[in-house]
């Protein structure tokens, strides 16, 4: 079965990309992104502050199952075209990942189908790496290779 | 820990992602392998090597000839690195789904 969530992360580049496919028009898939009541839901954050707009900023609070604030994350929008792009910076408090910069695309791909090509640029390698968990150096290129296809078969 | 870098080390090359590709749906020798690369065959027999070193390809021995053929459990160890991430956001793009599914049934009614 084909993954319908995909993540490329090439050897040795401080950025990643992650791909969706969604049963869903790409104004629902947008609409997820923009209004804090679907953030809340999906995100399973607590959204203090979001201003869908150019320049505008958030803030996402995210609480761990005792009920303490785990993190807060935000940032900046930096651009926004309904039902097309998204640019934003993004930071987690307490967290050594550094600011990350985020390229949002959304696209049509039929009436009711979408997909989302998320782009992240992190400040360094060693950040992207970091958060990949990677217990080496040495990134692995899962890229346009027809190696992921071929282990989901395996397994 | 050494083995395991190589491992990665022997995937980040094109020609070793493509011969990987190549034997997964069946085992090759190294001549028929080398026959889909412009390399020359030296080049194809180092990254054969390599390739087998690391585990992700292993020999067999059948009469005069070595076929290779993939490793199919350490496939999965390379695999499964990148895969908590992957699953993380394909858990979050699912909920998304489903929230905006259910909220689209809504509006319909």
């Amino acid at each position: 079965m084909e993954l319908k969530t995909k993540v490329h992360a090439e050897d040795g580049q401080h950025d990643l990309l992650i791909t969706r496919e969604f049963d869903l028009p790409v104004g629902l898939l947008f609409k997820a992104y923009v209004e804090p009541e679907f953030v809340e839901q999906w995100m399973g954050t607590k959204v203090l502050k979001l201003e869908s707009k150019k320049h505008g900023s958030y803030a996402f609070e995210t609480r761990n199952p005792q009920g303490q604030v785990a993190f807060v994350a935000s940032g900046v929008i930096h651009d926004i075209i309904p039902n097309q792009k998204i640019v934003r910076t993004f930071e987690m408090s307490g967290a050594p990942f550094g600011v990350q910069l985020e390229v949002y695309e959304f696209e049509a791909t039929g009436e009711n189908t979408s997909k989302l090509n998320m782009h992240v640029i992190y400040e360094s390698i060693a950040q992207r790496d970091q958060l990949l968990q990677l217990p080496f150096k040495q990134g692995l290129n899962m890229a346009h290779n027809r190696l992921e296809e071929i282990i989901s078969k395996i397994k | 820990m050494n083995l395991r870098r190589d491992v990665f080390q022997a995937i980040a090359d094109p020609t070793r992602r493509a011969i990987l590709v190549l034997v997964a749906s069946q085992s090759l020798t190294a001549g028929a392998i080398a026959a889909n690369f412009d390399t020359a065959r030296p080049t194809v027999s180092k990254h054969l090597q390599i390739l087998t070193e690391c585990e992700l390809l292993q020999q067999e021995q059948t009469g005069r000839e070595v076929h290779y053929h993939i490793n199919a459990k350490k496939m999965k160890e390379v695999a499964d690195f990148i895969e908590p991430f992957r699953q993380m956001w394909d858990d979050r793009f699912n909920k998304l789904e489903g929230v905006m599914k259910a909220y689209q049934t809504k509006n319909k009614k």
